[in-house]
């Protein structure tokens, strides 16, 4: 659960040096307009506000989990992230290059790559495993022999022997194999980011282990740093170091992953976190920790997106929205119980002295 | 990290298995299905008794006798009867099968390169140049196809030129909206977005990972039209918008043996019959392409 990454491997590429995030995201906005209603004057635009002001910064060779329910905007965001869609506003900086600007899209893409979650949708039918591979390399300029010469490396590197798979189809394998070739195909283009979006939720728990153990080997071996998107909270504790709660399209907490489980501040990861079940039959969960849906991301509610839903809800917080703010060290939160002076009346609990850091 | 990764670019080893690629399962499914089979043959033999017409045909397939008028089949010297010029009908006969069967075919091609074109760039590029393409195409759609081959064909005169000009932007706007839709799917799916993560230009992506997957089920689609063309020119002859006399053309010969009904009625059938036979062929191995395809793998 260090907060510092590991010393990356000397790469040619690395610009800043350790210390400089990979990638700062900042203020990250997408709405997706809806069906107009009505005519003339009073046509309304309505949007739907999937990903609305996220920022975050995530460190050189370290993974950052990103969790959140069905609807939150982590897809959005994955897609953003490679810049699949466009922003509507906000910027993503590179290794201190703002992308589209000074790094253009084109090289952005090179260096991040992504895995999807479905393993066969992801994989053209039509062409075999090492067409689909060399496919990247053969876009920058690689030529084929080399491209199919790379694919076969990159094959046996996943742990699908060349010689079985390469001039096979997609539909062929299972959905393990089929998730290495996408590992495979990413890796292609020498990529220092990987955002895993749900990469691994489509597969069952034994060769979930398997593909989770292979993107740690080659983190390991590649200097890689990995956003992975989940809902899994427990896939998620395990492979992160560092995780990003999202609630209706906004950041909520962010912390080290051993300390947001353990002791989370808001009051949405806290709800989260005690959806997950149990193993242990002792610690049976009672009741359920989170009424109803998630509100509508078209109308999101005003102040706090999640007083509808807060067990801690006040009156202000339906009129205030919270600021993002550091609580400790490596540690953020918006929520109005940490805010100083945001108006909420504390009650004079010890568990709440984190309110006066 | 580079040489992390390749260490060795070993080059693509020749021992590689290699399965049995999406069109060899399609074809290998199709020689399995007797119908589409028996259609295939009976359309190759159409197609080389056309290529082969100056060859095969017994007699002048322009020569005029009075004493042959609409003789019935089976007559002496011949064989399916004459005409109601005293012409050879089985020489006839022959011999349009080049015509019938050119209109039937290239229209349908020449609808396949254009509709096809224009409903992948649609499909793929989405928003307002979808908008605009797809809403000229409808223009056309709306019309039925008879109505606008005959329109079309009358604005522009007889002739078979025109008459391939006017069955082509017929069947346009019908491969079109197919060949969109098929797009709009491929365009949404997860390769799709791989390969444009890729960096790869949109151009590229057309062509190597969504033409391979598109390309089929619009193929099929205009198998299945060659038939509607081939009566639909068959039609226009009819009217006097195609084929002019004395050319020899299916639908043609059908309009004039049409006063012969009631005295010879069965060689007045025999183009009609030649008509019928082709387009249920095409249509049968259409038919046998698109469940041969269908498969899920």
């Amino acid at each position: 659960m260090s907060l510092s990454p590991r010393p990356a491997p000397v790469d040619p590429r690395d610009l800043g040096g350790p210390a400089q995030p990979l990638l700062i995201v900042r203020d990250l906005k997408k709405h997706f307009p809806l069906k107009k209603t009505g005519f003339g004057l009073r046509r309304e635009r309505l949007a739907v506000r999937a990903v609305d002001g996220v920022s975050f910064t995530l460190l050189k060779g370290e993974t950052l989990g990103v969790v959140g329910e069905s609807g939150c905007g982590k897809s959005t965001t994955a897609r953003l992230l490679m810049q699949l869609t466009r922003q509507d506003s906000g910027e993503l900086v590179f290794d201190g290059q703002t992308v589209g600007d000074v790094l253009p899209l084109r090289e952005y893409r090179r260096q991040t790559q992504m895995v999807f979650q479905d393993s066969y949708a992801s994989l053209n039918p039509r062409m075999t495993i090492e067409d689909s591979i060399a496919f990247g390399p053969a876009v920058h300029g690689v030529s084929r022999a080399d491209a199919l010469g790379r694919a076969h490396d990159l094959l046996a590197r996943v742990g699908l022997e060349p010689g079985r798979f390469a001039g096979r189809y997609p539909h062929e394998l299972s959905g393990g194999q089929r998730q290495r070739v996408n590992i495979a195909r990413a890796l292609a283009l020498e990529p220092r980011l990987i955002i895993l979006d749900e990469s691994v939720s489509a597969l069952d728990k034994s060769v979930e282990a398997q593909v989770l153990n292979l993107l740690a080997d080659l983190k390991e071996a590649l200097g890689l740093t990995y956003v992975f998107i989940s809902h899994d909270l427990n896939v998620v504790r395990y492979v992160s170091d560092r995780v990003l709660v999202m609630y209706l399209g906004e950041v909520v907490e962010v912390g080290a992953a051993e300390a947001l489980f353990e002791r989370p501040l808001h009051p949405y990861t806290g709800a989260l976190l005690r959806s997950m079940p149990s193993t242990d039959p002792l610690r049976r969960t009672e009741e359920a920790p989170l009424a109803g849906d998630p509100p509508n991301p078209i109308a999101p509610p005003s102040g706090c997106r999640f007083h509808t839903r807060c067990e801690h809800a006040q009156a202000v917080c339906a009129q205030r929205a919270p600021r993002f703010v550091e609580v400790e060290p490596g540690r953020s939160v918006a929520c109005l119980r940490y805010e100083a002076d945001s108006g909420y009346a504390l009650p004079p609990t010890p568990s709440q002295e984190t309110h006066h850091v | 990290m580079t040489a992390a990764i390749h260490t060795s670019v070993t080059p693509a080893a020749p021992g590689v298995v290699r399965s049995r690629s999406h069109l060899a399962n399609v074809l290998h499914r199709l020689v399995r299905n007797p119908l589409a089979m028996v259609s295939a043959g009976i359309i190759l033999l159409l197609i080389l008794m056309a290529v082969f017409a100056p060859w095969i045909m017994p007699h002048d397939p322009f020569a005029t006798s009075m004493l042959k008028r609409l003789k019935p089949i089976g007559t002496p010297g011949l064989p399916l009867g004459g005409d109601e010029l005293g012409r050879d009908l089985l020489s006839r006969l022959i011999l349009g099968a080049r015509l019938s069967l050119f209109m039937g075919i290239a229209p349908v091609i020449l609808a396949f390169i254009l509709g096809g074109t224009l409903g992948i760039i649609a499909g793929y590029a989405g928003g307002w140049l979808n908008t605009v393409i797809m809403r000229c195409i409808d223009v056309l759609y709306a019309f039925p196809s008879v109505l606008l081959a005959i329109a079309l064909s009358g604005a522009l005169g007889a002739g078979i030129t025109n008459a391939l000009v006017s069955l082509t932007i017929v069947f346009v706007p019908q491969i079109a909206r197919i060949a969109e839709s098929v797009t709009t799917a491929v365009r949404r799916s997860d390769y799709v977005d791989a390969a444009r993560a890729s960096g790869a230009s949109a151009l590229l992506i057309v062509r190597k990972q969504v033409l391979g997957n598109v390309i089929g089920p619009i193929f099929v689609y205009a198998t299945s039209l060659i038939s509607v063309s081939m009566i639909l020119a068959s039609g226009l002859s009819f009217l006097g918008l195609g084929v002019k006399p004395p050319e020899p053309e299916w639908g043609l010969m059908l309009n004039t043996l049409r006063t012969a009904i009631y005295s010879q009625p069965w060689v007045a059938a025999l183009p009609g019959l030649l008509i019928f036979i082709t387009s249920v062929s095409f249509n049968m191995l259409a038919d046998g392409l698109r469940s041969a395809m269908e498969v899920k793998q």
